[in-house]
This record gives C-alpha cells, structure tokens and sequence, in this order.
C-alpha cells in the first residue's frame, strides 16, 4: 500500500534534503509531502518532522504556524520522527535563548555543550559540534536494522538533550559528554543527527523508518 | 569520538567543474553532479562547491548545480563565491546547500556575518579567510587579510579577524593560507595552530595541500578540525579512501 511521509515545513530551514533522501528511499507508489498544513499532517501515515536554528525561534515558528496539537497528535499516533531541533523541542526546557519552554512531550531539558571541555586528544573541544561522530546504540529498535552500531553519522548541534528518564534513549554519543544522539518511545524516533546528510547509515535509517510498523503503539 | 573530516574543493564555472586553472589551462571540464558523486563514494565527509564565475548572470547555474547534486548526493555540501547579499544565501540554502562560505563580503561589511547568522543560524555560516604572512624572519609570526585571490591587502590582522568571526556568529572558519595555495608544500602549520587556537569554533585548513602527510600534519600539527583539498584528488593522484587510509595508519580518526 503506497504510503504518505509529511515532512513538517514549519518554515525553520531548508527541508529540500530531508525530502530528497526520503524519495530517495521510499517505493515508488510512496508519496512525500512537505507540508505545513495541521489537516495534512494528521492525514499522512507517517510524519518527519525536521528543524534547525534557535530553541526560541522554532517553538514561536510552531506556534505562528497553528501546529502545536497536530504535532503532539502525531507524535502519539503514527510513525514520527523528529531530527536535530525535531529532536530538541519535544523536551521540556531548554537553556537557548536564555531559557525557551518546550513542548514537553517528556521530562528532561536541553543544554548546551560544556564550555572549555578537553576532547581525547588533549584540545579543546570545539562548539558547535560538528561533523561525523559514533552512535552507540543502547539497545535493539527497528530503526538500527541492517546498521552496525558504533556507526558514524553528521551532527551539527551547539545543544544536546538530557532526558529525566533514561529508559528513552535509544543511542549515545561522545563529545566532551556522553549524550543522548536518539531517543525512542512507542511509535515515536528522534534523533540529533542529520540522518539525511549521513551517507549509506542515515539512508538506512530512513529507509527503516518509512518501513516501520510499530506495534507498541495505537 | 568525533572523526576529522577530508572535503574535497570544486571549482565550478558556469555549471561545469573545472581542473587546474591555477596550474594550466586543462580545463576538462566534468559533471558537478558526476564529481560529487564519486566523491561521495569515496567517502568524502563534506563537499565544497567554489563558485568561480565571473559573471552574475551566470550565479543562477550555480544554483542549479546544487540543486541537481542535493538530489542525489546525502552529505554536507558547501558553497562558496559570490555570496554578497542575504538572499544569495538564502537561494544556495533553498537549493540544498547546507552551508555557505562567505569571504570578501564579510571583509567589507562585517555586519552581513552577523545579519546572516541571525536569520539562517550559525551552523550554516562559514566564514572563509584567505590569509598572508607579513612578519618577517625574526619577528613574531603575523597574517593579514587578503582579498581578490591574494591581490589585495586589508590591514586586518587574520588571529584578531577570525575571533571577531566567531563572535559575530560563524559556524566555522575555512582557513586559507595564500602562501601555499598551489605550491603543493603542504599547509601553513603555524597559521592553523594559532587560529584554531584563538577560536571557539571548527576550523577548515586550506592551501598547500601536495601529499597525503599533508593531510595528516593538518590534524596533528595544525589542529585542524578538517582538512581541504583540490587538486590531489582532481587529478587523481589519491582517492579520498586512500586518503582516509593513510590518516587512520597514522593515527587520525577518520570515517572510513
């Protein structure tokens, strides 16, 4: 049955690559809908919701955008998964902007990178964090199929997440912290990382994401 | 632990890749699309796209070029050249640009750094700093600022340049030493070091690239946080695997 992937358009960067690698991996009767409308995203099977730039300016983006309750809807009723600032905004809080709330979708806050931090190598550690660093998986999902653990994928991020319960997380990363790079719940997948500028193992990912069938959920 | 990345430079004129035109007039011309491709198979962490046309009519192909590579190749892309105004920077971004790399329009009016990183985010923001050594033997080390491909001097002094960069909001600096671009001598070490240094932010080493040690004394001795080349993959002298080989061997974490 050919399936729908909205991606949620909420005018916070460029979604052309997010939509790009999923028509990269979908089948061909697939549909890919980049989308900022709350009717269409309730409608689609699946949704991807990406995002980057500041705490502050994504969740008033949201809000301008009247997609508050769609996102909280899909986000406990279809396939979602959230990427970077998609990842980020289902916290509670986070320290950008001096302070943004979330949208609380679990406990736990956002922080930023400590300053000053000394990496293996004995230098600094510099912020953002960007480039390609190793997802630890903690253990099995869906999504880490056909994928080695220790994989390399691209971060770029000043921020990382710090959930209240850590039975959330679906994988670790190093840098300066041990910080929580994906989190999982039900039929919900967020991760820090670009899956879509990750090469073959975020292609994978993505490609297991528009094929997961969670039964934990619904 | 976070790997040090290998991103190959294109030079791009009017849509077509061009080889060696500081060297000889070899311009065998391939397909962007086709190049990145490669590259990406190689295991290139990020691609660089320079935009090397004179004219402006001519931009709008360039935006064609990313667009046509973003559809197919899934890593970090950068553009550079020509990048003057907001909306330069927005079109690159719509066209499926990750970053930008913005130099001689940073240099004459530094608030655009600051304008752009507001509006796009600084993780889309690279400020490329072509820099000169002016200090002479015996005297303690100093570059300045150059525009117009090392032609014309700025009197900004490139350490007090680069933190005012990262200040005003950059994601990353991409360092070029004009002193070595082309000489195939390796990079200026000591530029590197004292601007990595200085900054908060990733730094890209750039110029004088001639051998795979090259690379590896970037990272070890530079403190590069990625290392930049064009012509010894253009002409195939080394794939970037190779590359990447060479750097694990010694040491250097790398995506292989």
């Amino acid at each position: 049955m050919a399936r729908r992937v909205a991606v949620i358009d909420y005018g916070m960067g460029n979604l052309r690559s997010v939509a790009k690698a999923l028509e990269h991996v979908v089948e061909a009767d697939d549909q890919v809908l980049v989308t900022s409308r709350p009717d269409e995203i309730l409608d689609a099977d699946r949704v991807v919701f990406p995002g980057q730039g500041a705490a502050r300016d994504c969740m008033i983006a949201i809000s301008e955008h009247h997609l508050n309750r769609a996102l909280l809807d899909a986000a406990h009723s279809k396939p979602f998964l959230g990427i970077c600032m998609g990842l980020q905004v289902l916290m509670e809080f986070s320290e950008e902007n001096e302070g943004t709330e979330l949208l609380k979708l679990f406990p736990g806050n956002v922080r930023h990178f400590p300053r000053g931090a000394v990496g293996p190598d004995g230098r600094r550690l510099k912020i953002p964090h960007m480039g390609w660093n190793q997802v630890h998986h903690t253990g099995d999902h869906p999504l880490w199929q056909a994928i080695p653990d220790n994989s390399r994928y691209y971060f770029v991020h000043s921020y990382y997440v710090d959930p209240a319960e850590p039975d959330i997380t679906a994988a670790t990363t190093d840098y300066g912290v041990t910080f929580t790079s994906a989190l999982a719940r039900d039929s919900l997948f967020a991760v820090q990382f670009h899956p879509e500028k990750s090469a073959a193992a975020g292609l994978t990912l993505l490609h297991n994401f528009v094929r997961w069938e969670p039964s934990a959920c619904c | 632990m976070l790997a040090k990345r290998i991103i190959p430079c294109l030079d791009v004129d009017n849509g077509r890749v061009v080889k060696g035109v500081k060297f000889v007039d070899i311009r065998d011309a391939g397909d962007p699309v086709e190049v990145a491709r490669r590259y990406n198979e190689e295991g290139a962490d990020e691609i660089t796209f320079l935009d090397i046309t004179a004219s402006s009519d001519d931009r709008e192909t360039m935006v064609h070029v990313v667009e046509d590579v973003a559809s197919e190749v899934f890593i970090p892309l950068t553009v550079g050249g020509g990048i003057r105004v907001a909306d330069d920077v927005l079109r690159m971004l719509n066209a499926g640009a990750d970053k930008v790399a913005i130099n001689t329009a940073a240099v004459f009016n530094p608030e655009f750094v600051k304008e752009v990183t507001d509006r796009f985010g600084s993780q889309c923001i690279v400020v490329a700093i072509d820099a000169k050594q002016v200090s002479g033997e015996g005297e303690p080390l100093k570059w300045e600022i150059f525009t117009h491909g090392g032609r014309k001097p700025t009197g900004l002094d490139a350490v007090e340049w680069a933190r005012k960069m990262a200040d005003y909001g950059a994601g990353e600096i991409l360092l070029t030493s004009m002193d070595r671009d082309g000489t195939k001598v390796g990079f200026d070490l000591a530029l590197t070091r004292t601007i990595g240094d200085a900054v908060p932010i990733p730094v890209i080493a750039s110029g004088g690239v001639g051998n795979l040690e090259h690379l590896v004394e970037g990272v070890q001795e530079g403190g590069a946080d990625a290392v930049l080349a064009a012509s010894i993959f253009h002409f195939a002298e080394y794939s970037i695997g190779e590359a990447k080989r060479f750097m694990a061997e010694r040491g250097v974490e790398v995506r292989l």
